[in-house]
Protein backbone atom coordinates (compact mmCIF):
# COMPACT_ATOMS: atom_id res chain seq x y z
CA UNK A 1 0.00 0.00 0.00
CA UNK A 2 1.54 3.33 -0.83
CA UNK A 3 0.27 6.13 1.46
CA UNK A 4 0.34 9.97 1.08
CA UNK A 5 0.33 12.31 4.20
CA UNK A 6 0.11 15.93 3.88
CA UNK A 7 1.47 18.38 6.13
CA UNK A 8 1.48 21.98 6.39
CA UNK A 9 4.23 24.18 8.51
CA UNK A 10 2.19 26.60 10.89
CA UNK A 11 3.07 28.73 13.97
CA UNK A 12 3.07 27.30 17.05
CA UNK A 13 -0.33 27.04 19.17
CA UNK A 14 1.39 28.95 21.88
CA UNK A 15 2.14 31.70 19.67
CA UNK A 16 0.75 35.21 19.99
CA UNK A 17 -0.39 36.12 16.50
CA UNK A 18 -0.20 39.90 15.27
CA UNK A 19 -1.01 41.35 11.73
CA UNK A 20 1.44 42.84 9.90
CA UNK A 21 1.85 46.11 8.93
CA UNK A 22 0.17 45.18 5.49
CA UNK A 23 -3.29 44.33 6.86
CA UNK A 24 -3.31 41.11 5.26
CA UNK A 25 -0.87 38.52 6.33
CA UNK A 26 0.34 38.03 10.40
CA UNK A 27 3.91 39.60 11.61
CA UNK A 28 6.10 36.28 11.51
CA UNK A 29 8.92 38.01 14.00
CA UNK A 30 9.78 35.22 16.34
CA UNK A 31 7.25 32.78 15.23
CA UNK A 32 8.05 29.34 15.35
CA UNK A 33 7.05 26.84 12.83
CA UNK A 34 5.36 23.45 13.45
CA UNK A 35 3.80 20.51 11.81
CA UNK A 36 0.01 21.27 12.09
CA UNK A 37 -0.93 19.13 15.56
CA UNK A 38 -3.92 17.73 13.36
CA UNK A 39 -1.51 16.22 10.55
CA UNK A 40 0.83 14.54 13.99
CA UNK A 41 -2.26 11.92 14.07
CA UNK A 42 -1.97 11.68 10.09
CA UNK A 43 1.43 10.98 10.26
CA UNK A 44 0.99 8.45 13.36
CA UNK A 45 -1.54 6.61 11.21
CA UNK A 46 0.22 5.83 8.59
CA UNK A 47 3.35 4.80 10.41
CA UNK A 48 0.99 2.33 12.02
CA UNK A 49 -0.28 1.04 9.00
CA UNK A 50 2.87 0.64 7.59
CA UNK A 51 4.41 -1.20 10.34
CA UNK A 52 1.39 -3.92 10.52
CA UNK A 53 0.55 -3.61 6.68
CA UNK A 54 4.15 -2.80 4.86
CA UNK A 55 3.78 -0.25 2.19
CA UNK A 56 5.87 2.84 1.67
CA UNK A 57 5.14 6.18 3.06
CA UNK A 58 5.60 9.48 2.03
CA UNK A 59 4.92 13.03 3.16
CA UNK A 60 4.50 15.70 1.28
CA UNK A 61 4.12 19.46 2.24
CA UNK A 62 3.81 22.93 0.88
CA UNK A 63 5.44 26.23 1.47
CA UNK A 64 8.57 27.58 1.91
CA UNK A 65 11.81 27.28 4.09
CA UNK A 66 9.27 26.98 7.11
CA UNK A 67 8.44 23.24 5.53
CA UNK A 68 12.34 21.77 5.93
CA UNK A 69 11.91 21.05 9.52
CA UNK A 70 8.79 19.60 9.24
CA UNK A 71 9.54 17.25 6.93
CA UNK A 72 12.54 16.05 8.69
CA UNK A 73 10.31 15.25 11.98
CA UNK A 74 8.16 13.53 9.71
CA UNK A 75 11.07 11.50 8.79
CA UNK A 76 12.19 11.54 11.71
CA UNK A 77 8.89 9.65 13.21
CA UNK A 78 9.32 6.83 10.48
CA UNK A 79 7.76 8.25 7.18
CA UNK A 80 10.22 6.88 4.46
CA UNK A 81 10.40 9.74 2.14
CA UNK A 82 9.66 13.48 1.89
CA UNK A 83 8.22 15.91 -1.15
CA UNK A 84 8.57 19.59 -0.84
CA UNK A 85 6.33 21.48 -3.29
CA UNK A 86 8.48 24.98 -3.13
CA UNK A 87 8.23 28.09 -5.34
CA UNK A 88 8.10 31.77 -5.47
CA UNK A 89 4.48 31.99 -6.93
CA UNK A 90 2.88 29.40 -4.42
CA UNK A 91 2.69 32.01 -1.39
CA UNK A 92 -0.60 32.95 0.29
CA UNK A 93 -2.65 30.69 -1.25
CA UNK A 94 -6.65 29.32 -1.10
CA UNK A 95 -6.79 26.07 0.39
CA UNK A 96 -8.29 25.18 -3.47
CA UNK A 97 -4.98 26.70 -4.66
CA UNK A 98 -3.12 24.22 -2.58
CA UNK A 99 -5.08 21.50 -3.33
CA UNK A 100 -4.77 21.38 -7.34
CA UNK A 101 -0.76 21.36 -6.52
CA UNK A 102 -1.02 18.75 -3.98
CA UNK A 103 -3.62 16.81 -6.02
CA UNK A 104 -0.72 16.37 -9.01
CA UNK A 105 1.64 15.60 -6.58
CA UNK A 106 -0.56 13.03 -5.63
CA UNK A 107 -1.25 11.73 -8.69
CA UNK A 108 2.24 11.37 -10.06
CA UNK A 109 2.55 9.13 -7.13
CA UNK A 110 0.00 6.46 -7.44
CA UNK A 111 -1.49 6.38 -3.79
CA UNK A 112 -4.02 4.29 -2.44
CA UNK A 113 -4.48 6.51 0.85
CA UNK A 114 -4.36 10.22 1.43
CA UNK A 115 -4.02 11.39 4.68
CA UNK A 116 -4.49 14.59 5.77
CA UNK A 117 -5.47 16.77 9.27
CA UNK A 118 -8.83 18.13 9.45
CA UNK A 119 -7.19 21.14 9.60
CA UNK A 120 -4.43 23.13 9.08
CA UNK A 121 -4.09 25.25 12.14
CA UNK A 122 -4.45 28.75 11.65
CA UNK A 123 -5.94 29.04 8.24
CA UNK A 124 -8.68 26.81 10.25
CA UNK A 125 -10.26 26.38 6.64
CA UNK A 126 -10.96 22.75 7.34
CA UNK A 127 -10.98 22.14 3.40
CA UNK A 128 -8.00 20.72 1.89
CA UNK A 129 -9.16 17.25 2.50
CA UNK A 130 -12.25 17.60 0.33
CA UNK A 131 -10.99 19.52 -2.03
CA UNK A 132 -8.23 16.76 -2.62
CA UNK A 133 -10.70 14.17 -2.73
CA UNK A 134 -12.94 15.60 -5.26
CA UNK A 135 -9.94 16.86 -7.42
CA UNK A 136 -8.71 13.27 -7.34
CA UNK A 137 -12.29 11.79 -7.86
CA UNK A 138 -11.68 9.47 -4.53
CA UNK A 139 -14.32 9.19 -2.12
CA UNK A 140 -13.54 10.85 1.39
CA UNK A 141 -13.89 10.11 5.38
CA UNK A 142 -13.03 13.77 7.49
CA UNK A 143 -12.67 13.81 10.58
CA UNK A 144 -11.81 10.18 11.64
CA UNK A 145 -11.23 8.77 14.83
CA UNK A 146 -10.84 5.46 13.73
CA UNK A 147 -9.68 3.63 11.17
CA UNK A 148 -9.67 0.32 9.82
CA UNK A 149 -7.62 -0.56 6.27
CA UNK A 150 -8.14 -4.31 4.61
CA UNK A 151 -8.53 -5.87 1.19
CA UNK A 152 -8.52 -2.34 -0.80
CA UNK A 153 -11.33 -1.27 1.63
CA UNK A 154 -11.37 0.89 4.46
CA UNK A 155 -13.88 1.61 7.46
CA UNK A 156 -13.78 4.85 9.19
CA UNK A 157 -15.48 6.13 12.23
CA UNK A 158 -16.19 10.13 11.99
CA UNK A 159 -16.99 12.46 14.36
CA UNK A 160 -20.17 14.00 14.11
CA UNK A 161 -22.33 16.40 16.57
CA UNK A 162 -23.16 14.16 19.25
CA UNK A 163 -22.38 11.31 17.84
CA UNK A 164 -20.13 8.89 15.26
CA UNK A 165 -20.90 7.64 12.02
CA UNK A 166 -19.04 4.43 10.38
CA UNK A 167 -18.14 5.08 6.88
CA UNK A 168 -17.20 2.18 4.80
CA UNK A 169 -15.89 2.36 0.86
CA UNK A 170 -13.21 1.47 -1.28
CA UNK A 171 -9.52 2.28 -1.85
CA UNK A 172 -8.41 4.53 -3.00
CA UNK A 173 -9.78 7.50 -0.09
CA UNK A 174 -8.74 10.94 1.67
CA UNK A 175 -8.71 10.82 5.04
CA UNK A 176 -8.52 13.81 7.22
CA UNK A 177 -7.64 13.02 11.20
CA UNK A 178 -9.28 13.94 13.81
CA UNK A 179 -7.80 14.22 17.22
CA UNK A 180 -8.11 10.74 19.13
CA UNK A 181 -7.64 8.67 15.98
CA UNK A 182 -4.10 7.79 17.52
CA UNK A 183 -1.32 8.81 20.01
CA UNK A 184 1.30 10.21 17.90
CA UNK A 185 5.10 8.98 18.84
CA UNK A 186 7.99 11.18 19.81
CA UNK A 187 10.76 11.30 17.05
CA UNK A 188 13.53 9.10 18.49
CA UNK A 189 16.84 9.73 18.41
CA UNK A 190 17.81 6.85 16.16
CA UNK A 191 15.04 8.19 14.04
CA UNK A 192 16.17 11.83 14.37
CA UNK A 193 19.71 10.53 12.80
CA UNK A 194 17.83 8.17 10.09
CA UNK A 195 16.03 11.52 9.19
CA UNK A 196 19.27 13.43 8.80
CA UNK A 197 20.49 11.62 6.19
CA UNK A 198 17.37 11.35 4.09
CA UNK A 199 17.55 13.60 0.80
CA UNK A 200 14.05 15.49 0.88
CA UNK A 201 12.37 15.93 -2.86
CA UNK A 202 11.81 19.28 -3.27
CA UNK A 203 9.95 20.45 -6.54
CA UNK A 204 9.21 23.48 -8.04
CA UNK A 205 5.74 24.37 -10.67
CA UNK A 206 8.25 23.50 -13.39
CA UNK A 207 9.21 20.11 -12.25
CA UNK A 208 4.96 19.54 -11.56
CA UNK A 209 4.36 21.08 -15.33
CA UNK A 210 2.01 23.71 -13.68
CA UNK A 211 4.53 27.20 -14.12
CA UNK A 212 1.90 29.76 -15.06
CA UNK A 213 -0.99 27.69 -14.52
CA UNK A 214 -1.26 28.37 -10.50
CA UNK A 215 -0.65 30.97 -8.62
CA UNK A 216 -2.22 34.07 -6.46
CA UNK A 217 -3.82 34.83 -9.62
CA UNK A 218 -5.20 31.33 -9.81
CA UNK A 219 -6.67 31.74 -6.08
CA UNK A 220 -10.46 31.85 -5.95
CA UNK A 221 -10.64 33.28 -1.86
CA UNK A 222 -8.32 35.66 -1.43
CA UNK A 223 -7.76 37.89 2.35
CA UNK A 224 -8.71 41.35 2.24
CA UNK A 225 -7.82 42.45 5.33
CA UNK A 226 -6.86 40.50 8.09
CA UNK A 227 -8.05 42.24 11.97
CA UNK A 228 -6.96 42.02 15.90
CA UNK A 229 -10.19 40.59 17.68
CA UNK A 230 -12.23 43.34 19.19
CA UNK A 231 -10.56 44.45 22.63
CA UNK A 232 -13.06 42.95 25.62
CA UNK A 233 -14.35 45.04 27.90
CA UNK A 234 -12.90 45.99 31.13
CA UNK A 235 -14.98 42.85 33.62
CA UNK A 236 -16.40 43.08 37.10
CA UNK A 237 -14.83 41.39 39.72
CA UNK A 238 -17.36 39.70 42.43
CA UNK A 239 -16.55 39.97 45.69
CA UNK A 240 -17.90 38.72 49.19
CA UNK A 241 -18.43 35.23 50.60
CA UNK A 242 -19.09 32.23 48.51
CA UNK A 243 -23.28 32.75 49.25
CA UNK A 244 -23.07 36.00 48.24
CA UNK A 245 -20.58 35.58 44.58
CA UNK A 246 -23.26 32.97 43.55
CA UNK A 247 -26.15 35.20 44.32
CA UNK A 248 -24.65 38.32 42.61
CA UNK A 249 -23.42 36.24 39.82
CA UNK A 250 -26.75 34.81 38.84
CA UNK A 251 -28.66 37.90 39.23
CA UNK A 252 -26.05 39.92 37.21
CA UNK A 253 -26.31 37.70 34.59
CA UNK A 254 -29.79 37.39 34.60
CA UNK A 255 -30.84 41.18 34.60
CA UNK A 256 -27.43 42.74 33.53
CA UNK A 257 -26.04 40.19 30.59
CA UNK A 258 -29.23 38.94 29.96
CA UNK A 259 -28.09 35.49 28.92
CA UNK A 260 -29.74 33.32 31.29
CA UNK B 1 -26.76 35.44 -15.19
CA UNK B 2 -26.00 33.86 -11.46
CA UNK B 3 -28.15 35.87 -9.05
CA UNK B 4 -29.19 35.34 -5.64
CA UNK B 5 -28.13 32.74 -2.97
CA UNK B 6 -28.86 29.26 -2.43
CA UNK B 7 -29.10 27.77 1.36
CA UNK B 8 -28.08 24.27 2.18
CA UNK B 9 -30.04 23.13 4.70
CA UNK B 10 -28.82 20.34 6.48
CA UNK B 11 -31.52 17.87 8.04
CA UNK B 12 -30.20 14.04 10.18
CA UNK B 13 -32.85 11.92 10.81
CA UNK B 14 -35.29 13.94 9.35
CA UNK B 15 -34.43 16.84 12.14
CA UNK B 16 -33.51 20.22 10.68
CA UNK B 17 -30.71 21.62 12.21
CA UNK B 18 -31.37 24.91 13.61
CA UNK B 19 -28.04 26.54 13.13
CA UNK B 20 -29.34 25.69 8.98
CA UNK B 21 -32.60 28.14 9.63
CA UNK B 22 -29.87 30.66 11.42
CA UNK B 23 -28.21 30.82 8.17
CA UNK B 24 -30.99 31.30 6.07
CA UNK B 25 -32.50 34.23 7.79
CA UNK B 26 -28.85 35.82 7.79
CA UNK B 27 -28.70 35.47 3.90
CA UNK B 28 -31.82 36.92 3.47
CA UNK B 29 -30.83 39.88 6.08
CA UNK B 30 -27.59 40.19 3.48
CA UNK B 31 -28.97 42.77 0.40
CA UNK B 32 -26.30 41.85 -1.69
CA UNK B 33 -27.08 38.36 -1.59
CA UNK B 34 -30.02 38.36 -3.87
CA UNK B 35 -33.42 36.26 -3.52
CA UNK B 36 -32.51 33.91 -1.17
CA UNK B 37 -33.78 30.03 -1.69
CA UNK B 38 -32.88 26.66 0.04
CA UNK B 39 -32.60 23.15 -0.67
CA UNK B 40 -33.47 20.24 1.30
CA UNK B 41 -31.91 16.58 0.83
CA UNK B 42 -33.20 13.97 2.63
CA UNK B 43 -34.89 10.35 2.96
CA UNK B 44 -37.81 12.44 3.14
CA UNK B 45 -36.63 16.06 2.42
CA UNK B 46 -40.82 16.96 0.94
CA UNK B 47 -42.10 16.68 4.74
CA UNK B 48 -38.89 19.21 6.06
CA UNK B 49 -40.21 21.58 3.58
CA UNK B 50 -42.72 23.30 5.68
CA UNK B 51 -40.32 24.15 9.22
CA UNK B 52 -38.22 26.52 6.12
CA UNK B 53 -41.30 27.77 5.08
CA UNK B 54 -41.36 29.41 8.42
CA UNK B 55 -38.16 31.53 7.74
CA UNK B 56 -39.85 32.67 4.27
CA UNK B 57 -36.91 31.76 1.07
CA UNK B 58 -38.33 32.80 -2.39
CA UNK B 59 -37.95 28.65 -3.68
CA UNK B 60 -37.37 25.82 -1.91
CA UNK B 61 -35.65 23.09 -3.88
CA UNK B 62 -35.97 19.33 -2.51
CA UNK B 63 -34.28 16.13 -3.11
CA UNK B 64 -36.03 12.99 -2.00
CA UNK B 65 -35.04 9.04 -2.38
CA UNK B 66 -33.81 6.46 0.31
CA UNK B 67 -30.07 7.35 -1.30
CA UNK B 68 -30.11 10.24 1.25
CA UNK B 69 -31.53 8.36 4.52
CA UNK B 70 -27.27 8.44 5.53
CA UNK B 71 -25.12 10.64 4.87
CA UNK B 72 -22.72 10.00 1.90
CA UNK B 73 -20.29 12.70 0.45
CA UNK B 74 -20.53 11.81 -3.22
CA UNK B 75 -24.39 11.32 -3.21
CA UNK B 76 -25.24 14.75 -1.05
CA UNK B 77 -22.87 16.41 -3.25
CA UNK B 78 -24.12 15.49 -6.63
CA UNK B 79 -27.72 16.84 -5.15
CA UNK B 80 -26.59 20.00 -4.38
CA UNK B 81 -24.65 19.91 -7.79
CA UNK B 82 -27.96 19.46 -9.20
CA UNK B 83 -29.82 22.39 -6.78
CA UNK B 84 -27.17 24.60 -8.14
CA UNK B 85 -26.82 24.27 -11.80
CA UNK B 86 -30.85 24.34 -11.26
CA UNK B 87 -30.77 27.64 -9.47
CA UNK B 88 -27.76 29.09 -10.84
CA UNK B 89 -26.90 31.41 -7.70
CA UNK B 90 -24.17 33.70 -6.85
CA UNK B 91 -23.47 32.28 -3.31
CA UNK B 92 -24.08 29.01 -1.80
CA UNK B 93 -24.65 29.14 2.27
CA UNK B 94 -24.08 26.64 4.47
CA UNK B 95 -24.14 26.35 8.23
CA UNK B 96 -20.48 25.27 9.67
CA UNK B 97 -21.57 21.88 10.80
CA UNK B 98 -19.06 18.76 10.35
CA UNK B 99 -21.82 17.88 7.61
CA UNK B 100 -20.85 20.85 6.14
CA UNK B 101 -16.75 20.98 6.71
CA UNK B 102 -16.98 17.72 4.53
CA UNK B 103 -19.57 18.60 1.80
CA UNK B 104 -19.27 22.18 0.88
CA UNK B 105 -15.32 22.41 0.09
CA UNK B 106 -15.81 19.42 -2.06
CA UNK B 107 -18.54 21.00 -3.78
CA UNK B 108 -17.02 24.56 -4.27
CA UNK B 109 -14.17 22.52 -5.98
CA UNK B 110 -16.46 20.92 -8.37
CA UNK B 111 -17.40 24.98 -9.63
CA UNK B 112 -13.99 25.44 -9.25
CA UNK B 113 -15.22 28.28 -6.51
CA UNK B 114 -13.97 29.75 -3.74
CA UNK B 115 -15.19 28.15 -0.31
CA UNK B 116 -14.83 30.58 2.65
CA UNK B 117 -15.34 28.38 6.42
CA UNK B 118 -16.90 29.84 9.51
CA UNK B 119 -18.26 33.26 8.55
CA UNK B 120 -19.18 34.72 12.09
CA UNK B 121 -19.64 38.03 10.54
CA UNK B 122 -20.40 39.93 7.30
CA UNK B 123 -19.75 44.07 6.53
CA UNK B 124 -20.93 44.27 3.08
CA UNK B 125 -20.56 47.13 1.28
CA UNK B 126 -20.24 48.54 -2.62
CA UNK B 127 -21.59 44.83 -4.33
CA UNK B 128 -19.58 42.71 -2.00
CA UNK B 129 -20.39 40.68 0.78
CA UNK B 130 -17.04 40.95 2.65
CA UNK B 131 -17.46 37.81 4.98
CA UNK B 132 -15.52 37.76 8.24
CA UNK B 133 -14.09 34.75 10.08
CA UNK B 134 -11.71 33.80 13.14
CA UNK B 135 -7.92 32.64 12.07
CA UNK B 136 -6.11 30.92 14.50
CA UNK B 137 -9.06 30.11 16.61
CA UNK B 138 -9.37 33.56 17.04
CA UNK B 139 -6.78 35.23 17.44
CA UNK B 140 -7.39 37.29 14.94
CA UNK B 141 -9.46 38.13 11.81
CA UNK B 142 -9.78 37.60 7.99
CA UNK B 143 -12.38 39.51 5.99
CA UNK B 144 -12.69 37.80 2.32
CA UNK B 145 -12.85 38.88 -1.48
CA UNK B 146 -14.58 35.87 -3.65
CA UNK B 147 -12.86 35.79 -7.05
CA UNK B 148 -15.12 33.05 -8.68
CA UNK B 149 -18.66 33.37 -10.20
CA UNK B 150 -20.07 31.55 -7.25
CA UNK B 151 -18.94 31.86 -3.68
CA UNK B 152 -19.81 28.99 -1.50
CA UNK B 153 -20.12 30.23 2.96
CA UNK B 154 -20.24 28.37 5.58
CA UNK B 155 -21.47 30.05 8.69
CA UNK B 156 -20.63 29.23 12.29
CA UNK B 157 -23.66 27.84 14.00
CA UNK B 158 -25.29 30.28 17.02
CA UNK B 159 -23.92 33.70 15.63
CA UNK B 160 -26.40 35.29 13.91
CA UNK B 161 -30.18 35.19 15.36
CA UNK B 162 -33.08 33.13 13.92
CA UNK B 163 -35.97 35.68 12.85
CA UNK B 164 -39.59 34.74 14.28
CA UNK B 165 -41.30 31.79 12.61
CA UNK B 166 -44.59 32.60 9.78
CA UNK B 167 -46.85 31.22 9.42
CA UNK B 168 -48.46 31.74 6.28
CA UNK B 169 -45.57 31.58 3.59
CA UNK B 170 -46.02 29.26 1.11
CA UNK B 171 -42.76 29.51 -1.32
CA UNK B 172 -42.95 27.14 -4.16
CA UNK B 173 -41.38 23.29 -4.09
CA UNK B 174 -39.60 21.80 -6.83
CA UNK B 175 -38.68 18.39 -6.72
CA UNK B 176 -35.29 17.65 -8.54
CA UNK B 177 -33.39 14.28 -8.90
CA UNK B 178 -29.92 14.39 -9.03
CA UNK B 179 -28.32 11.53 -11.99
CA UNK B 180 -28.14 7.95 -9.82
CA UNK B 181 -24.72 6.59 -9.19
CA UNK B 182 -23.25 4.00 -6.57
CA UNK B 183 -21.29 5.93 -3.97
CA UNK B 184 -18.19 4.48 -3.36
CA UNK B 185 -18.18 4.95 0.43
CA UNK B 186 -21.17 5.74 2.44
CA UNK B 187 -22.35 5.95 6.20
CA UNK B 188 -23.16 2.74 7.26
CA UNK B 189 -24.29 3.21 10.31
CA UNK B 190 -24.33 5.93 13.38
CA UNK B 191 -23.44 5.97 16.94
CA UNK B 192 -24.95 7.92 19.30
CA UNK B 193 -21.73 9.42 21.77
CA UNK B 194 -22.55 8.53 25.33
CA UNK B 195 -22.97 11.55 27.61
CA UNK B 196 -23.17 14.72 25.74
CA UNK B 197 -26.53 15.19 24.48
CA UNK B 198 -25.98 18.74 23.44
CA UNK B 199 -22.71 19.72 21.00
CA UNK B 200 -20.32 22.12 22.04
CA UNK B 201 -20.56 24.46 18.45
CA UNK B 202 -24.20 24.74 19.02
CA UNK B 203 -24.61 24.94 23.03
CA UNK B 204 -25.39 28.74 23.80
CA UNK B 205 -24.26 27.55 27.21
CA UNK B 206 -20.68 26.40 27.54
CA UNK B 207 -19.10 25.43 31.51
CA UNK B 208 -16.33 24.03 31.18
CA UNK B 209 -13.59 22.84 33.56
CA UNK B 210 -9.68 22.73 33.89
CA UNK B 211 -6.55 21.51 36.01
CA UNK B 212 -8.51 23.23 38.94
CA UNK B 213 -11.34 20.78 38.68
CA UNK B 214 -8.65 18.25 40.56
CA UNK B 215 -9.02 15.05 39.39
CA UNK B 216 -11.93 13.37 36.48
CA UNK B 217 -14.50 12.15 39.33
CA UNK B 218 -15.09 15.78 40.12
CA UNK B 219 -17.10 16.74 36.79
CA UNK B 220 -20.48 16.19 38.44
CA UNK B 221 -20.03 19.48 40.16
CA UNK B 222 -19.61 20.89 36.19
CA UNK B 223 -22.13 18.87 35.11
CA UNK B 224 -24.62 19.57 37.90
CA UNK B 225 -24.63 23.02 36.59
CA UNK B 226 -24.80 22.15 32.81
CA UNK B 227 -27.74 20.63 33.80
CA UNK B 228 -29.64 23.48 35.61
CA UNK B 229 -28.65 25.86 32.99
CA UNK B 230 -29.47 23.35 29.72
CA UNK B 231 -25.49 23.63 28.59
CA UNK B 232 -23.03 22.09 27.34
CA UNK B 233 -19.71 20.96 29.39
CA UNK B 234 -16.53 21.51 27.88
CA UNK B 235 -13.02 20.98 29.14
CA UNK B 236 -8.93 22.74 28.49
CA UNK B 237 -6.56 21.11 26.40
CA UNK B 238 -4.57 20.07 29.68
CA UNK B 239 -7.54 17.99 31.08
CA UNK B 240 -8.34 16.17 27.85
CA UNK B 241 -4.49 15.12 27.50
CA UNK B 242 -4.24 14.30 31.40
CA UNK B 243 -7.18 11.45 30.08
CA UNK B 244 -9.85 13.32 32.78
CA UNK B 245 -11.99 13.42 29.87
CA UNK B 246 -12.63 13.01 26.15
CA UNK B 247 -10.92 15.26 23.52
CA UNK B 248 -14.67 16.04 21.81
CA UNK B 249 -15.35 18.01 24.75
CA UNK B 250 -11.60 20.10 24.06
CA UNK B 251 -12.54 23.91 23.46
CA UNK B 252 -9.25 26.03 22.04
CA UNK B 253 -6.98 25.49 19.13
CA UNK B 254 -6.59 22.28 18.81
CA UNK B 255 -10.46 21.65 19.52
CA UNK B 256 -13.35 23.10 19.44
CA UNK B 257 -13.71 26.95 18.76
CA UNK B 258 -16.67 27.84 20.13
CA UNK B 259 -18.96 31.44 20.65
CA UNK B 260 -21.64 30.83 23.25
CA UNK B 261 -23.67 33.20 24.92
CA UNK B 262 -22.07 32.41 28.21
CA UNK B 263 -19.26 30.40 28.95
CA UNK B 264 -18.10 29.73 32.40
CA UNK B 265 -14.78 28.85 32.74
CA UNK B 266 -14.06 27.16 35.99
CA UNK B 267 -10.54 26.49 37.39
CA UNK B 268 -9.41 27.16 34.05
CA UNK B 269 -5.92 29.70 33.71
CA UNK B 270 -6.53 30.53 30.68
CA UNK B 271 -3.71 29.60 28.33
CA UNK B 272 -3.54 31.41 25.14
CA UNK B 273 -4.87 28.49 23.05
CA UNK B 274 -8.10 27.77 25.11
CA UNK B 275 -8.02 31.63 25.11
CA UNK B 276 -7.95 31.26 21.32
CA UNK B 277 -11.27 28.93 21.32
CA UNK B 278 -13.36 30.69 22.97
CA UNK B 279 -12.53 34.82 23.28
CA UNK B 280 -15.47 35.47 20.65
CA UNK B 281 -18.18 33.85 23.87
CA UNK B 282 -21.03 36.88 24.34
CA UNK B 283 -20.42 36.71 28.29
CA UNK B 284 -17.10 35.38 29.83
CA UNK B 285 -17.68 34.02 33.87
CA UNK B 286 -14.67 32.63 35.29
CA UNK B 287 -14.15 31.18 38.36
CA UNK B 288 -10.56 30.44 39.48
CA UNK B 289 -8.80 30.37 42.81
CA UNK B 290 -5.83 32.56 41.13
CA UNK B 291 -6.90 36.04 41.19
CA UNK B 292 -3.63 36.48 38.36
CA UNK B 293 -4.72 33.74 36.16
CA UNK B 294 -5.24 35.47 32.40
CA UNK B 295 -8.55 34.25 31.95
CA UNK B 296 -10.02 36.97 34.17
CA UNK B 297 -8.39 39.77 32.17
CA UNK B 298 -11.25 37.73 29.20
CA UNK B 299 -14.06 37.44 31.65
CA UNK B 300 -17.01 40.24 31.92
CA UNK B 301 -17.49 38.10 35.47
CA UNK B 302 -14.70 37.50 37.33
CA UNK B 303 -14.77 35.09 40.80
CA UNK B 304 -11.86 34.53 42.90
CA UNK B 305 -12.31 31.67 45.30
CA UNK B 306 -12.92 27.46 45.07
CA UNK B 307 -14.97 26.38 42.31
CA UNK B 308 -15.94 23.44 44.93
CA UNK B 309 -17.51 25.83 47.27
CA UNK B 310 -19.02 28.09 44.76
CA UNK B 311 -20.65 25.83 41.86
CA UNK B 312 -22.57 24.06 44.29
CA UNK B 313 -24.08 27.42 45.20
CA UNK B 314 -24.44 28.70 41.63
CA UNK B 315 -26.30 25.78 40.46
CA UNK B 316 -28.69 26.02 43.88
CA UNK B 317 -29.72 29.68 42.37
CA UNK B 318 -29.95 28.36 39.05
CA UNK B 319 -32.45 25.89 40.26
CA UNK B 320 -34.19 28.42 42.15
CA UNK B 321 -34.30 31.27 39.66
CA UNK B 322 -35.81 28.44 36.88
CA UNK B 323 -38.50 26.98 39.41
CA UNK B 324 -39.36 30.92 39.78
CA UNK B 325 -40.26 30.89 36.19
Amino acid sequence: MKIAVCVKAVPDTEANIKVAGDASSIDLNGIKFVTSPFDEFAIEEAITLKEKQGGETTVISLGGAECTDVLRDSLARGIDTAIHVNDPDLVNLDPLTAAKVLAKVIKEGNFDLVLCGQQGVGGDNSQLPSILAELLDMPQATLVVKLEIADGKFKAEREIEGAHEIIEGSLPVVISAQKGLNEPRYPSIKGVMAARKKTIDVKNLDALGMKGTVGQDTRRAVIKKMMMPPERAQGKMIEGDADTQAKTLISLLKTEARVL
Amino acid sequence: MANGTLVFIEQRDGHIKKASLETLCQAKKLNNAGPVSAVIVGEKAKELAAQVQKYAPEKIYVLEGSEYSNYSTEAYADALDKAIKTADPKFVFAAHTAMAKDLIPRVAARFDAACISDVMEFQAENGCLNPVRPMYSGKCYGMYDIKSAIGFITIRPNVFALDAAQDAHQAPVEELKAEAKTPRAKVTSVHKAEGQKLELGEASIIVSGGRGIKGPENWNVLQDLCDAMGGALGASRAVVDAGWIDHQFQVGQTGKTVSPQLYIACGISGAIQHLAGMSSSKIIVAINKDKDAPIFKYANYGVVGDIFEILPKVTAEVKKMKEGQ
